[in-house]
């Protein structure tokens, strides 16, 4: 599903700084995993890299098979709108839409048309448990409702792979626990999903964690036991 | 097409204190556009109606009397025009000088049929005073070159004369008494901005014969040439013209004797002013025109900066730079056109208010009425122009900022505030 090759990535603002410094990877269809670390590790580049929000410098990045390098911004579009759904922290719906018409929004870049784009947005808002928000303003719902709308969105467009970004990072614990299980939900019908975070607590519940150090892969701990838990001695240096 | 409009719709619904900022600039703008050329034109037109018909490259001449001692004549010599001054008038001055007219003023003079009668100035004329009066027949005719020759006892009446006279009756070949003497009405004439003109038209030579003033005339007008169309040319002929008559008349070169009135002059002027006018209301105007665009373009710029993140967001989401583009120009197009098109029905709306309020003169008869304003009104392909002007720097002003914002990168877009 995805697979990356040495992937280096270095900004160029002021003193060059190099982010990743050959990054492999290799995530199969259906993965739930989390990518940790500090922050300044990298993983937020990895993430954009991923998500083909931006671009690397050196490396091959296959999605799904298909070589993702040095894409024109249409193309990328494209790519993103086809293949990824993205879950943001600060869950990055439109504020002068109402939730079905933000959840709605992938499909209009796909030219699925009006009626039925708010059918299938009010359809995915249902099965969020938010069908009576459908027609409430992103400032009328609360943090959590505001993700779920989000990853509604993610999902309309039936994405490959789901990319998450810090997605508990603006909820409390136990808004966090709900969305953690809604991704866990999704990824159980087959969704391939990253998510990106640095509460160990949170990717204690993916089924494998990559921990990225000072833009190297430090370690891949397979969590299937989801006994990654900082106290557990074989995660102690 | 129809998706990207609904999405705009729905854009512009939901931001409507964005929207209505942005409108109100354009709209402003081509009101005040119109409304200024309006009035501006309104000025103009009201100068131009003020000359009515009549012609406006008119020269008059009255006699006077001399100032300085010349030639072995004293002064404060009476300087009486005739037939002489006629003839130099139309041989000496060929292509400056079109046509000359003598012109026998006989003064206010009682006309009655059966007990009806009304006071009227009589002139003695010759048929091309027609057009230099700016007269307009309504009934019959004007004076005739067979009454000149025949010298005919025929008189040209005002409407107003006709009314009183003869009521609601034909005027056309009824008889008037003129002081004893009988004359035939063989025309009416109305003037178009002056309801209440009384004065009646006889043949010159009738009037020569009839009031004792054999070749004399009381005054000559002549029409000016093509050749006379600036300042320059005007005053050289009045100076050539004015020593041609001292000559003539043996007056000193430099004495003032007749009364020369030139029409031309007047218009010049007039002209001038118009053009300053016309001038000033163009600068002003597009100065407005300038602020509007001005405005449009700031809250756009400020508009696509707070949209910055919202554009990241639909890029994350799928959306193509150049669908972000089509989607906020798309936008800033119906706005400005939708403003726009409001600003210009306003201020057409305002000039036609204007056109038939108090301040124009119009056709309300009554005493001789002077006209500001008239007709103030814009050419409509002027204010499509302007309408149409705008909607492009609008456009443009929405294009150039939104080109930016489009072009940063998809994730500093999201993390924008």
């Amino acid at each position: 599903m995805i697979k990356l090759e040495r992937i280096n990535k270095t900004y160029y603002s002021g003193a060059p700084l190099h982010v990743l410094k050959g990054i492999d990877l290799h995530i199969g269809k259906g993965e739930l995993v989390s990518i940790m670390g500090a922050s300044g590790s990298g993983k937020s580049t990895l993430l954009n890299i991923l998500g083909i929000l931006d671009n690397y410098d050196t490396g091959n990045y296959y999605l799904n098979d298909v070589l993702i390098k040095n894409l024109g911004e249409t193309r990328a579009a494209h790519f993103r709108n086809k293949l990824i759904g993205f879950i943001f922290q600060s869950f990055n719906l439109i504020n002068f839409k109402n939730a079905m018409e933000n959840v709605a929004l992938p499909l209009y870049y796909r030219k699925v048309g009006r009626k039925t784009r708010n059918r299938m947005a009010v359809e995915y808002l249902d099965r969020l448990g938010l069908k009576d928000w459908a027609h409430h303003m992103p400032n009328e719902l609360s943090g959590g409702q505001k993700q779920r709308v989000a990853i509604a969105r993610a999902l309309i467009s039936k994405p490959q792979i789901i990319l998450a970004d810090e997605p508990t990072g603006a909820l409390d614990s136990k808004t966090s626990a709900e969305v953690i299980q809604i991704l866990r939900d999704v990824n159980r019908e087959g969704m391939t999903m990253i998510i990106v975070t640095h509460e160990s607590g949170i990717a204690n519940l993916t089924d494998k964690i990559i921990r990225l150090r000072d833009g190297v892969i430090e370690r891949i701990d397979d969590n299937s036991g989801h006994d990654a838990s900082r106290f557990n001695p074989d995660n102690i240096k | 097409m129809i998706s990207l409009l609904y999405e705009i719709l729905n854009t512009i619904r939901r931001n409507k204190m964005r929207t209505f900022l942005t409108g109100f600039a354009v709209a402003w703008g081509i009101f005040m556009l119109i409304v200024l050329l309006g009035a501006g034109n309104g000025l103009k037109n009201g100068f131009a109606a003020n000359w009515g018909s009549r012609l406006i490259n008119v020269v008059q001449i009255w006699g006077g009397r001399t100032n300085i001692p010349y030639a072995g004549f004293q002064a404060g010599r009476r300087i009486n025009l005739d037939d002489r001054d006629l003839r130099f008038t139309s041989t000496d001055f060929p292509g400056e000088v079109n046509f000359v007219v003598g012109n026998v003023g006989i003064g206010s003079r009682n006309i009655s049929c059966g007990t009806e009668y009304i006071a009227s100035d009589i002139s003695g004329v010759s048929p091309q005073m027609m057009s230099i009066e700016g007269l307009k027949i309504d009934r019959g005719r004007f004076v005739n070159e067979l009454d000149i020759r025949e010298k005919r006892k025929t008189i040209v009446i005002s409407r107003r004369a006709a009314d009183v006279l003869f009521k609601q009756k034909p005027a056309i070949g009824r008889h008037v008494n003129l002081n004893g003497i009988i004359y035939t009405v063989v025309g009416v004439y109305y003037i178009d901005d002056r309801q209440d003109a009384t004065g009646s038209y006889i043949p010159l030579t009738t009037a020569q014969v009839i009031y004792n003033k054999g070749i004399g005339v009381s005054n000559l007008a002549f029409t000016l040439g093509t050749t006379i169309d600036s300042e320059e040319t005007n005053t050289d002929f009045t100076n050539r013209y004015k020593a041609r008559f001292a000559r003539l008349h043996q007056i000193a070169p430099s004495d003032n004797a007749i009364w020369y009135w030139n029409r031309f002059s007047n218009y010049l002027q007039m002209s001038k002013a118009g053009n300053f006018i016309n001038i000033a209301v163009w600068v002003i105007g597009i100065f407005t025109l300038i602020s509007g665009i001005v405005g449009v373009s700031n809250i756009m710029l400020i508009t696509v900066r707070e949209r910055t993140r919202e554009f990241g967001i639909r890029k994350a989401i799928g959306a193509s730079p150049g669908k972000i583009l089509r989607l906020v120009v798309t936008e800033s197009i119906i706005i400005t056109a939708a403003f726009g098109y409001a600003g210009l029905v306003c201020g057409v709306g305002v000039t036609e208010l204007l056109a038939n309020s108090v301040f124009t003169g119009g056709d309300r008869g009554g005493r001789e009425s002077i006209s500001i304003f008239v007709n103030p009104t814009v050419d409509l392909n002027v204010a499509i122009q302007a309408t149409v002007l705008l909607i492009v720097a609008g456009t443009l002003a929405g294009f150039f900022p939104a080109l930016k914002a489009v072009r940063i990168k998809t994730i500093e877009a999201l993390n924008s505030r």
